[in-house]
């Protein structure tokens, strides 16, 4: 491994070392750069407290689709994951949440029918067991190699959105870069409480779709985390280094009537 | 690549203009025996026309029936409203923002029962379509529509939607006010409606703008509507940057009525009138309310918990992988 990088967004120089432990964000311009699932997953919860779940789940090609297997093969071995999400249980300041993950390095986070199984069985494990959901969204959004099946989770995981709800389990979103189209459109827009990480990409129509439509006059920060924000579709930006603490205070507070 | 359902039309339609126009003549022949010669000839020519249509429609491959499905001759939401159920009244307006004219909805009867109509419409002509946004709702759409289906749940009223849009509005004024968390919330309204509901998609079942008002008990799909989770020409530019692909997407995707059943994830496909519904819209509006009225009767004697679990159910298996 190099001892020197380069910052993606503002090319300066930056050690390595120093970089990691600033978590991954450039210390000279403040850009969050991508997390694995697995990164992630070790800076938010308390160490070694992540169970991982549904570890048995496996994409397949249920529509022949052209370059998919390929597809999925690379993925794999480039992640060391079978699957986009990364899901299973795990304590934030002690107190147990459910979680998953999105790895944006597989397949761009695409939701098929494993992402979107492992997102449900993450939000019926807290409907079930009365305690908070926390999900970190990064996806360019629906899976396409699974066709109408990927469409179908998205109404999945928002019908497992609303057990969430009736039986009073919090589900907290977090919109890390990319969070977009199905993925934006389903679970993570119905959640109780949303987060998201400075500057992340966050919107509807990806670039392409938006080019085909014609779509002109583009404001300034068009479909990032902030801009959401400011149209009130976002509770709060939160810089990476205060997540950890933020998700702790929510588990907290919400879950407090419980205790009483 | 055909670029309209128009092309193969084309013959057809030439072929029924002779048919008038020898009709035409057939009436005005005084002489009985050319009258005659007349009659076989116009019967032979319809015979033509008949296995043309035969013939064509039932090959229709995926693209073909992508362009079947956009034709701009097909019945729409409100060509079914009227010929489906009575004592119709257009609700609008979202409370919030504003009205959205590409899903429109209100309250209405079939067969004297009421019940809550919701649905994407499209337009015919220039005007039409611009007025209608293509079919292309905005968050206001969404939003109405759950203000319907609020409604339908408090009036204890089926809900009905009909699907046929190309995808939501994905304009800037819509990523503002929250196309993506609208089009959430209407699903999960949807999931948590007590009454029965029933979705049939009638022409474009298009990604995340469809399945917003499409979560319903029962899923029905016309044998020429279409249901994918993106546009194939959307598919063909990311896959193999060429919009041009459009029909090889189109088949990757397996978009049609047919694959959805094998995935198991529709109800039933709806027969539609030869040649297509925009041959016979009365005929095929006849073949929707069949359906309708046999899936309420199976859903009404169900309890409000019962709907509510089996739609969860049936959505909740929908998906498959494997496992290590």
């Amino acid at each position: 491994m190099e001892a020197f990088i380069q910052c993606t967004n503002c090319k300066k120089t930056l050690f390595r070392v120093e970089f990691e432990q600033n978590f991954f964000v450039c210390p000279h311009c403040g850009s969050h750069h991508r997390l694995s699932a697995r990164k992630r997953i070790e800076m938010t919860f308390d160490p070694g407290s992540f169970e991982e779940k549904d570890l048995e789940l496996r994409s397949s090609n249920p529509l022949h689709f052209p370059e998919y297997a390929d597809k999925l093969e690379s993925a794999e071995a480039k992640t060391g994951l079978y699957d986009s999400v990364v899901s299973g249980f795990a304590r934030i300041e002690a107190r147990p949440v459910c979680a998953a993950v999105a790895d944006f390095g597989f397949m761009g986070g695409s939701m098929g029918s494993v992402a979107g199984e492992k997102i449900c069985r993450t939000l019926e494990r807290a409907a079930h067991g009365g305690i908070p959901a926390v999900i970190f969204a990064a996806s360019g959004g629906a899976r396409m190699q699974e066709g109408l099946l990927s469409l179908m989770q998205m109404a999945k995981t928002t019908a497992a959105c609303a057990r969430c709800r009736e039986a009073g389990a919090p589900f907290i979103c977090v919109f890390t870069d990319p969070t977009m189209a199905g993925v934006l459109a389903s679970y993570a827009s119905v959640a109780d409480i949303i987060l998201a990480e400075p500057k992340a990409l966050v919107g509807f129509a990806g670039a392409r779709v938006s080019k085909q439509a014609q779509v002109s006059k583009v404001p300034d920060g068009f479909q990032t985390a902030e801009y959401l924000h400011e149209h009130g579709m976002i509770d709060k930006v939160v810089p990476r280094r205060e997540m950890r603490q933020t998700l702790g205070t929510l588990v907290k507070v919400l879950t407090m009537r419980r205790q009483s | 690549m055909a670029k309209s359902w128009r092309e193969w039309e084309k013959p057809l339609i030439e072929l029924e203009e002779g048919i008038v126009k020898l009709k035409a003549i057939w009436a005005n022949e005084r002489d009985q025996a050319k009258k005659s010669e007349l009659g076989k000839s116009i019967e032979e020519y319809e015979a033509r026309r008949d296995n043309y249509i035969n013939v064509m429609y039932s090959r229709l491959g995926p693209w073909e029936k992508v362009l079947v499905a956009r034709a701009d001759k097909r019945p729409y939401t409100l060509d079914y409203i009227s010929a489906i159920f009575t004592d119709f009244v257009e609700l609008e307006g979202d409370r919030r923002f504003g009205a959205d004219h590409a899903i429109v909805g209100g309250p209405a009867l079939l067969d004297g029962a009421a019940c809550m109509i919701i649905g994407h419409q499209k337009g015919r002509n220039i005007q039409e379509r611009q007025f209608r946004n293509f079919g292309m709702a905005k968050p206001e759409g969404y939003r109405k529509a759950i203000r319907l289906m609020d409604m339908a749940d408090r009036f204890e009223l089926p809900v009905i939607s009909f699907i046929d849009t190309p995808a939501a509005d994905p304009g800037v004024e819509s990523e503002s006010r929250g196309i993506s968390e609208a089009i959430a919330a209407s699903m999960m309204r949807m999931f948590e409606l007590s009454v029965p509901t029933i979705s049939i998609v009638i022409g474009e079942g298009g990604s995340g703008g469809a399945i917003g008002i499409a979560t319903s008990n029962v899923v029905l799909m016309q044998e020429h509507s279409v249901y994918s989770v993106i546009p194939p020409e959307g598919c063909a530019a990311i896959l193999w940057r060429s919009p041009d692909k459009a029909p090889q997407a189109a088949a990757a995707l397996r978009l049609t009525a047919t694959s959805a059943q094998e995935l198991g994830l529709i109800d039933e496909i709806l027969k539609e009138p030869r040649g297509g519904a925009h041959r016979d819209p009365l005929e095929a509006a006849g073949i929707v309310k069949e359906a309708i009225v046999r899936y309420l009767a199976e859903l009404s004697p169900m309890s409000k918990e019962e709907r509510k679990r089996a739609r969860y159910d049936k959505f909740r298996a929908m998906g498959i992988y494997g496992k290590a």
